[in-house]
């Protein structure tokens, strides 16, 4: 059958189209119904996992692609609530990363849809030009901003994102640059390789110097190299393959050439897309098997530290904490009781559970820039059920959800303490005052 | 029946009528007519039965819903009523002529009265968001169907839908105190009141488990039960099915009503495992899941007897969960046992019968007799306490004849359960899937009783057209007499199966 034929006879082409079997196993209970931001918001079968798989299964089936089909996939924020959800074990996430693909190559966008993500793309992955948007609106007025762009709203939309950003990471005093090895503190016990991420880097240069004190303080010798490029995260959520296995391989490389037992990463974005990697370039016969023993390595911050157990004395912290469950971290990953029992392990700290912890809060990525409404909704609902916890510290561990659930709390009226997971450690282990976490706000 | 004076009728359908109608009525996304998304909704839970519909609506107001309805009836367009699409019986199958109208976003749940011991909710709400509004005043809803987490309150009003604990709390019908309904003309009515029994006709009663077939409830004044003092659950391995059932009889024939008794047998245990990984006892031909609740002192006295009970009985292994997250755990298990068996098998029936609970090993020897001789496996899943099987019969749709023969052992096993005094369905419904097996239970005498009831509620036969009944006779015709063609038959208007 040629290329054409099977363009022809329905919305996909040939490579990758979303696996048939997969969406097979989809028994079509609607379970992860309720668990679906969109479907929460919404109400409609369109909008929610179920409804999703179903379009892509009408796809297989011979319907062509359509502006609705397209849609409603881009509205997926990609959180993987439902793969967590779903009885019957439903590839989700793979499946979505696959229609994806093939939304890029088959669909045509608008000039202004394109311009949109052009633009992102020409920034969000690359950590020196991110940093540079630190004074954004600065930034962008300045450069000149042409109509066209002008014309695409990414001015209204991206400002109270980057306005969020600034707002949060005040200290952006150019941070020391990390060394290339921190050495174990006392007896080595492993050796880890850190990913210092785009967002977590730019903008949050004091969560990687935690995280690095960290884990030198629980015994391994942490090694950073300096120029590590992006993981491809966002590209892969966007349907950019090729972008995203271009900066994969580069990942590779890099950590393959520091000889290191585990790689880390304390963003879960970025590591739920690191896990991922032997699928990515599974086609690559010379990165197949890399990626493989790549992917084996790759920890969460909070998986290696619950694995590797304490040794470094806590210091009392006396705090009331929220804890956030990222999505990509819990769902994608199954990350859930690592960070809380972390947390745990901290005297004086009181752990407290958010209302409805499995739903969105409407990061996911750059879903807030492309998306704006629904991720202001969702924004507004996590940061209700955080309040209302009446928690001192909001702690989570991507930076995505910080800087969208802050500016939602903010509107709100609300003040509440932020960290990142290793920074509450960071803290307990320096033995440094819990005022400081206490009253980092925005 | 006229058109409206109101609605431009120069050569336009009926249906782009309604669907004008629709786009006056409700907000531009409650009208769905895009063949990708209509195609979205053409199933419910029970997957292999697809018809799109020819227009969704959702509503957002029961005014906006009852206008649709209205116009349903002048322009006679069958309609549907579809909550979440979680029915096994294909209930909320569209119509491809007509309407789905979706509950999904009529979701406020309008006020919690504790003194009272009632809620009153919109019909799209979630059946578990209810008990979560109610337990902080220490208060639950009792009917606990395994789809709780996402089935709706209306869709359980429509299939009078059970759960676990409904041996000892009863079935919805127990709990539903009023309900505000749109006639299939479109008239909003309320139903029961506040009050425990309302003197006449119990036309509520009517409604609960009605299918969808007399109209569309649009707010349900909904009983809460108190929180127990104390819930003890226990969860018991057995060898076989046989030493499982015995243990069900032994402890109902002491007098205790547990709150719940549900079997698992070791395929489905296997699914639910694989899962979930609910952690069941290694080895055990059958599981049951026992739960004891009430004031302390009771649930005391009565779990000394189970324990005892279930030992005499031949069990191998007794655990009690400590900690509420282990009582989650053990009913997680049996809760997503339907949707993992997608796990073990890539296609499957659930079946839902009803044998007298004595008649249950016996039942359960032929089901598994039946399953040998004809090489389909089955896994069995049940609310054990009051006889409602689940069976689900495992196949594999891509191997040629595979379905077939599922379903053949599928209707044997209805057919097992009429043998047995039994009912053709426990809680999931008749829908369009065992509307066929109707007059195996019913005479014709008592289906044209059923049918006159219909046509006091919906004359005109728009509300869910198709469904429950095997034979949907004209309501203008006599019951009891089939003699020649009826004129409207002729004229190609109906049909008289
Ligand atoms: C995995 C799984 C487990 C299940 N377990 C159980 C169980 O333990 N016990 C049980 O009883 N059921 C069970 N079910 C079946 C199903 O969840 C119930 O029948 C449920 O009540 C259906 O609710 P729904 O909102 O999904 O309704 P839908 O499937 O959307 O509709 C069901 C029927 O109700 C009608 N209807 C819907 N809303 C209204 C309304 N507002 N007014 C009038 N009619 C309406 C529809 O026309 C249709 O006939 C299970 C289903 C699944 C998928
Ligand atoms: S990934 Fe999240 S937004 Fe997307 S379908 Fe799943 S639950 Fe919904
Ligand atoms: S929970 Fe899983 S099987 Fe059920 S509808 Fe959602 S994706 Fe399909």
């Amino acid at each position: 059958m040629t290329d054409m034929d099977i363009r022809q006879m329905g919305a996909f082409d040939e490579h990758h189209p979303p696996d048939s079997d997969l969406l097979g196993d989809c028994v079509h209970c609607g379970f992860c119904l309720p668990t679906c931001p969109t479907y929460v918001l919404w109400g409609e079968e369109m909008d929610s996992p179920r409804g999703r798989l179903y379009l892509m299964k009408e796809g297989l089936e011979g319907e062509p692609m359509s502006d609705s089909m397209v849609q409603h996939w881009d509205s997926c924020l990609g959180c993987m609530s439902c793969v967590t959800a779903c009885p019957s074990g439903v590839r989700y996430d793979t499946l979505i990363e696959q229609t994806r693909a093939q939304v890029e190559r088959n669909h045509r966008r608008t000039p202004k849809e394109k311009a949109l993500r052009a633009l992102i793309f020409s920034i969000f992955p690359h950590p020196k030009r991110l940093r540079a948007m630190r004074g954004p609106l600065k930034l962008l007025q300045r450069t000149g901003l042409d109509r066209r762009l002008r014309s695409t709203g990414l001015l209204d939309r991206m400002a109270p994102h980057l306005a969020a950003m600034e707002r949060l990471a005040p200290t952006i005093t150019d941070a020391d640059p990390l060394p290339e090895l921190m050495p174990a503190v006392g007896e080595r016990r492993a050796s880890v390789g850190m990913l210092t991420g785009c967002v977590q880097g730019a903008f949050f240069p004091g969560v990687n110097a935690a995280t690095a004190r960290v884990l030198a303080a629980e015994g391994c010798d942490v090694v950073i190299p300096p120029s590590q490029g992006c993981c491809g995260a966002l590209s892969v959520h966007n349907g950019r393959e090729e972008e995203a296995q271009t900066y994969a391989r580069r990942i590779i490389d890099t950590f393959e050439d520091a000889g290191v037992d585990h790689i880390v990463i304390n963003a879960a974005g970025c590591g739920s897309t690191l896990k991922d990697y032997a699928r990515l370039l599974a086609d690559d016969p010379a990165y197949a098997a890399k990626a493989e023993a790549f992917e084996a390595k790759v920890r969460d911050i909070a998986e290696i530290l619950d694995e590797l157990g304490p040794v470094a004395e806590r210091h009392p912290l006396d705090l009331t904490i929220a804890y956030h469950d990222a999505c990509h971290l819990a769902h994608a990953q199954g990350v859930r009781s690592q960070p809380r029992a972390l947390l745990r392990g901290i005297p004086g700290v009181e752990l407290r559970e958010i209302a409805e912890g499995e739903i969105c809060c409407g990061s996911a990525g750059i879903y807030n820039i492309l998306n704006p409404e629904p991720a202001r909704e969702l924004g507004e609902r996590k940061a209700r059920n955080i309040v209302a916890t009446g928690a001192e510290v909001l702690v989570t561990a991507n930076p995505g959800c910080l800087l969208q659930v802050a500016s939602s709390i903010a509107a709100q009226g609300h003040r509440l303490g932020m960290a990142h997971l290793v920074e509450v450690l960071d803290a307990s282990i320096s033995g440094s005052s819990p005022e400081e976490l206490r009253t980092r706000t925005i | 029946m006229g058109l409206p004076a109101d609605v431009e009728t120069t050569g336009a359908t009926p249906l782009e009528i309604l669907i004008q109608r629709a786009r006056e009525l409700l907000p531009e996304e409650g009208v769905i007519t895009d063949r990708a998304r209509l195609r979205t909704y053409e199933c419910d839970g029970l997957a292999h039965y697809r018809v799109t519909p020819a227009l969704v609506v959702i509503p957002e107001t029961a005014e906006q819903l009852a206008g649709i309805v209205r116009c349903c009836a002048e322009q006679q367009i069958p309609y549907v009523a579809r909550g979440s699409g979680t029915g096994l019986s294909g209930g909320s199958l569209p119509h491809a002529e007509g309407v789905l109208v979706v509950t999904s976003r009529l979701r406020a749940i309008k006020e919690v009265r504790r003194d009272d011991q009632r809620a009153v909710v919109e019909p799209g709400v979630i059946n578990l968001d209810v008990t979560r509004a109610s337990t902080p005043d220490g208060y639950y809803y009792a009917p606990d169907p395994s789809s709780q987490q996402v089935c709706s309150i209306g869709g359980n009003v429509a299939e009078n839908s059970g759960g676990a604990h409904c041996l000892k709390y009863g079935f919805t019908t127990n709990h539903v105190l009023a309900a505000e309904f749109v006639t299939a003309e479109g008239e909003q009515v309320r139903l029961g009141g506040d009050a425990p029994d309302s003197p006449g006709y119990d036309l509520l009663g009517a409604v609960v488990g009605s299918e969808g077939t007399l109209g569309i409830v649009t707010e349900v004044t909904v009983r809460l039960v108190r929180l127990p003092e104390k819930v003890v659950t226990l969860l018991v391995g057995f060898d076989s099915t046989d030493r499982a059932g015995a243990a069900v009889s032994a402890i109902i024939a002491a007098g205790i009503v547990p709150a719940a008794i549900e079997m698992m047998d070791a395929l489905a245990i296997e699914a639910a495992e694989a899962a979930v990984a609910c952690n069941y006892p290694d080895g055990a031909g059958a599981v049951l899941v026992i739960e004891l609740d009430g004031p302390a002192t009771e649930v005391d006295a009565e779990y000394a007897d189970v324990v005892r009970l279930c030992e005499e009985t031949g069990a191998f292994e007794l655990r009690t969960a400590q900690t509420p997250e282990e009582r989650v755990l053990i009913w997680k298990g049996r809760k997503s046992a339907f949707a993992a068996v997608g796990r073990i098998s890539p296609d499957y029936i659930v079946q839902d019968g009803v044998i007298p609970r004595t008649a249950l090993p016996e039942v359960l020897r032929a089901i598994a007799d039946l399953s040998e001789r004809s090489g389909v496996r089955v896994a069995n899943v049940f609310h054990a306490g009051d006889g409602n099987l689940h069976p689900l019969v495992l196949f594999d749709d891509a191997v040629p004849g595979a379905g077939e023969a599922a379903e053949a052992v599928s209707r044997g096993i209805l057919d097992l359960c009429l043998q047995h005094g039994g009912s053709i369905t426990g809680e999931h419904g008749v829908g369009a899937d065992k509307a066929a097996h109707m007059p195996k239970m019913y005479a014709a005498e008592d289906l044209d009783t059923m049918q006159l009831i219909r046509c006091a509620f919906d004359p005109d036969r728009i509300s869910n057209p198709g469904k429950v009944f095997p034979t949907p006779r004209l309501c203008g015709e006599r019951p009891g007499r089939r003699q020649g063609a009826h004129p409207l038959q002729e004229a190609g208007v109906a049909e008289v199966f």
